[in-house]
């Protein structure tokens, strides 16, 4: 059995203008070192809208999703063959800067990591490295995006207490107000909420809903349930045998992938049969 | 336990044998015994040194044993504040210059360096601290003093040459405990911090390094008492002329070098101040310690 195929678009995937595209991948391949991690990965991620990622452990979701903002670079021996463009620029380009690419494409990640500093500085960390220095400027950014991030109620009278008081759910929803304040155009999800409480789940997906008027999100995660609630479209990825290369087997909207997918694989994991 | 079983009342499950509580118990007093005699030897030495400093206080009195400037045992004064402060501008001194390159040290192993380059760049560091200090004071007399010596035109022996020979001896003990502090730090907090468009450098100096700020905090106080008590290559180097600072290059001495040119000779009162100098090290460095822990509460 070869598991390098053919990424099968949806049938019924309406067919993009240039202008709703925020990342276009092609024919994408991934290594860690002599390892050949992902395969043949197209995908076109939409503006405006939640894009999925499903696939049973191990398939190379996060790897992907690690690539849309060069966080891979930090680890040695990586490579990556294939294009990926943001707005039409490539993002693996010669001499593009990966610190100014993470500045747009941003992230959050499993396990809620805010600094161990106060509320207020976390929030005013992605402000502060661009330059803002003026307190009423700070003051506003910092209340804006813990605003936007659905928390300024619950913290707005403790902003000098450490992050790392919260509980794991507000701290996932600080790191999140952190990385709006650096208005990124592109948020980065990687399970962010399988480290969590089922009511904080429910708010992040609520969050999500909000802000894809103005972010465009990728969101990694392990539960189908949340990708059908919170997505617009969805990818299946799967690494049918160890020690292969993870492929992108079906990508389309996500009523159709959960109701009529076009690959048997997909139907079987969806189903549960396996994963 | 089930009443209408009979056979429920007979338990099936096997007592503890004697032999077994007694091997336990052997086990926790000889553990208990090892850790006493640590304890046991702290508050020997605590008790000597103080019983034989007691007198000091009758004999010379504490203002003018602490804060008296004359230290002439001959002329019977006995005055060590000219000690006192020889220790601290030497310790301070090497701490000012060694901090940094200790704590530098410590970011790149922690930071910067591959695998491969911490792989024996750490053992050297390490090395450094298994170097006896005579031969850190032989080195200091004859590369460092005559160089200093021409530098400040002055015979080579003080603060300066003390400085930079107690820097380089007491940078293993900060950038071990530093990188340790470094490396505790997760790595989510340097990928979050990465992910918003941090360089490097934005990185180590404004997440990683505040984040483990109090482990390197504790490092320096450390190496603080390394320093304070560092005694042969000290008194190999800072000229040992009981009198205050008067520049770099002008000779001093410290409590620790001064306890050691004295004890062969000294009687009676003499004999007392050195034991009460003993006591003010022993005072200090249990105030460094303490430091220690009152910090390493802080942080949890």
């Amino acid at each position: 059995m070869t598991p390098v195929q053919a990424t099968s678009f949806h049938h019924n995937l309406p067919h993009s203008e240039p202008g709703d595209v925020k990342i276009s991948v092609r024919g994408l391949n991934f290594w860690y070192s002599d390892f050949n991690a992902l395969t043949g990965i197209s995908v076109e991620i939409r503006k405006k809208a939640v894009t999925a990622f499903i696939g049973p452990s191990g398939c190379g979701k996060s790897t992907f999703l690690r690539c849309m903002n060069r966080m891979n670079d930090l680890i040695p021996g990586t490579r990556v063959e294939g294009t990926m463009l943001l707005d039409g620029a490539d993002i693996y380009g010669q001499g593009v800067d990966p610190v100014d690419l993470r500045r747009r494409v941003g992230m959050i990640f499993q396990q809620p990591n805010p600094f161990p500093q106060s509320i207020y500085d976390n929030v005013a960390y992605g402000p502060r490295l661009q330059g803002v220095k003026k307190k009423s400027d700070l003051d506003g950014l910092v209340e804006e995006s813990l605003k936007r991030a659905n928390l300024w109620k619950e913290v707005k009278d403790i902003l000098g207490r450490g992050g790392l008081t919260l509980s794991g759910g507000q701290q996932q929803r600080l790191c999140i107000a952190r990385v709006l304040a650096v208005e990124p155009e592109v948020l980065l999800m990687d399970e962010p909420c399988s480290a969590i409480d089922p009511t904080s789940v429910q708010k992040i997906e609520d969050l999500m809903a909000e802000l894809k008027d103005t972010v465009t999100i990728v969101i990694v995660t392990h539960n189908m349930q949340q990708a059908a609630r919170v997505s617009d479209y969805t990818a299946f990825f799967l690494q049918e045998l160890a020690g292969e290369p993870a492929a992108m087997v079906e990508f389309g909207r996500t009523s159709d992938i959960f109701t009529s997918p076009t690959d048997k694989r997909t139907e079987d994991y969806i189903t549960g049969r396996f994963g | 336990m089930s009443v209408q079983n009979p056979a429920a009342s007979k338990s099936e499950l096997t007592l503890v044998s004697r032999e077994t509580q007694v091997k336990e118990w052997l086990l926790a007093a000889l553990f208990f015994s090892c850790a006493f005699v640590a304890v046991l030897g702290v508050a020997l030495i605590f008790a000597f040194v103080g019983w034989k400093a007691w007198p000091i206080l009758g004999e010379v009195g504490f203002g003018d044993f602490l804060f008296g400037t004359v230290w002439a045992p001959s002329d019977g004064s006995f005055g060590i504040l000219a000690l006192i402060q020889g220790s601290f501008v030497v310790t301070l001194g090497a701490l000012a210059l060694g901090t940094p390159l200790a704590v530098g040290t410590a970011v790149f192993l922690s930071e910067i360096a591959t695998p491969r380059i911490r792989s024996f760049v750490r053992p050297a560091v390490e090395l450094l601290a298994g170097i006896p200090s005579v031969v850190y004071g032989f080195f200091g007399v004859v590369l460092l003093r005559p160089l200093i010596g021409e530098l400040t035109g002055s015979v080579g022996f003080g603060p300066l040459t003390a400085w930079i020979v107690l820097a380089i001896m007491i940078v293993p003990t900060i950038a071990a405990l530093s990188e340790d502090a470094l490396r505790s730090i997760p790595m989510g907090i340097r990928e979050a911090s990465y992910a918003m468009g941090a360089t490097q450098w934005q990185t180590i100096y404004k997440v990683v390094v505040p984040a483990a700020k109090i482990g390197i905090i504790d490092a320096i106080i450390l190496g603080m008492g390394r320093a304070i008590g560092e005694t042969m290559a000290v008194l190999m180097l800072v000229g040992n002329a009981p009198q205050f600072f008067a520049g770099v290059g002008e000779p001093v001495s410290t409590l620790t070098s001064q306890i050691v040119m004295d004890m062969g000779y000294s009687t009676g009162t003499h004999r007392t101040a050195l034991f009460g100098m003993a006591a003010i090290l022993f005072v200090i460095s249990m105030a460094l310690v303490l430091m220690v822990r009152l910090l390493s509460r802080l942080r949890d």
